[in-house]
């Protein structure tokens, strides 16, 4: 049922009701479909697509409060001042207690990924808006991006030391061998796992609200419907700030790997 | 009502999610247990704990993802 390719609103409803145990007006996934902001047609590289325009906008939420609301520096900050330095603060320490010390060089890229990651979190949450997060090119990229740079800093600062993370010395030496090979698949999966958890979270999230909100058409259970929403609501509240949070510090774990790695 | 192999191999899927949520649940209780009897180390063990639930979620997420390749890939 889900399969159906619904064209039109109409032809919706009245399919719902010949199958008489409602069907879902729309589909939970159009919510995600990349299209052309202005006029349709093909979506090339440089089409400015709703992604863009989403994009863009947390790129200026950030800048708005990471750049005005701390332009003007008060001893009592305002409230924007006292987000921005909170934010500041929370990442400065996950990176120095994660990474370690000599990881704060990093700061400022790791800094970055939450920002971008935690807005565009926030404002996919806005209703009728558009998830940037949700997409696996996005998250991709995100990933590909901190996995390059671990293992090309890693080899840069360690040479082929590097390589003795895939070398478990603390491990029977009959074991190593095999040890090694799982090492070197898992560190290849990272980028994988690292970039749909969290578009799979935000995804999942969304899909399941969109779900919810196909079944408040049915008036028997729109209660219970509309309850569902605004509990599956608050939870993605959470789970926004939560997947932003788990993509920095798993950043900063693997930033340690490249600064310190052995076991 | 239509429906393939696909849709069962996506339920099955699903599947992994609720194995998934034993270990988020495993990871999050044995740290509460931990937390109640040490309360003054909890705190800077949270970082631990996020990175645990993260990585036992993640193989709940692939198999959310196979689901979504075999209902709308295959």
């Amino acid at each position: 049922m889900l399969r159906h390719q619904v064209k039109g609103a109409k032809m919706a409803v009245e399919t719902a009701a010949a199958e008489g145990e409602g069907g879902l007006v729309f589909h939970p996934m159009d919510q995600f479909i990349v299209e052309p902001l202005f006029g349709d047609g093909p979506v090339h590289w440089y089409t400015i697509t709703n992604a863009t325009l989403w994009m863009a906008l947390a790129v200026v939420a950030v800048v708005a409060l990471m750049v005005l609301a701390t332009s003007r520096r008060a001893t009592i900050p305002s409230r924007g001042q006292s987000i921005a330095e909170m934010a500041y603060g929370f990442v400065y320490k996950m990176v120095e207690d994660v990474a370690g010390k000599d990881a704060v060089g990093f700061f400022p890229y790791v800094m970055t990924l939450f920002m971008f990651i935690v807005f565009a979190n926030f404002l996919g949450l806005i209703p009728m808006s558009f998830t940037t997060t949700s997409h696996f090119a996005v998250t991709v990229v995100l990933a590909l991006a901190v996995f390059l740079t671990v293992t090309i800093y890693g080899f840069m600062k360690n040479g082929t030391k590097f390589l003795g993370l895939f070398w478990v010395s603390s491990a029977p030496l009959a074991l190593r061998p095999i040890l090694a090979i799982i090492e070197i698949i898992s560190y290849f999966v990272r980028p994988v796992s690292h970039s749909i958890r969290l578009a799979g979270n935000v995804m999942a999230g969304h899909a399941v609200i969109k779900v919810f909100a196909g079944f408040a058409a049915i008036a028997v259970i729109s209660p219970v419907s509309v309850v569902a929403i605004t509990a599956m609501y608050g939870l993605e509240v959470l789970v926004a700030f939560i997947q932003a949070y788990v993509f920095t510090i798993l950043t900063c774990v693997y930033l340690k790997d490249a600064l310190h790695p052995g076991h | 009502m239509e429906g393939d192999l696909a849709h069962i191999g996506a339920g099955l899927a699903a599947i992994g999610s609720g194995a998934a949520a034993i270990g988020v649940g495993n990871v999050a209780g044995n740290f509460l247990s931990g937390a109640l009897r040490n309360p003054s180390a909890a705190a800077s063990q949270t970082a631990t704990l996020f990175i645990g639930i993260a990585f036992a979620e993640a193989l709940g997420i692939f198999s959310f993802l196979v689901a979504l390749l075999l209902m709308f890939a295959v």
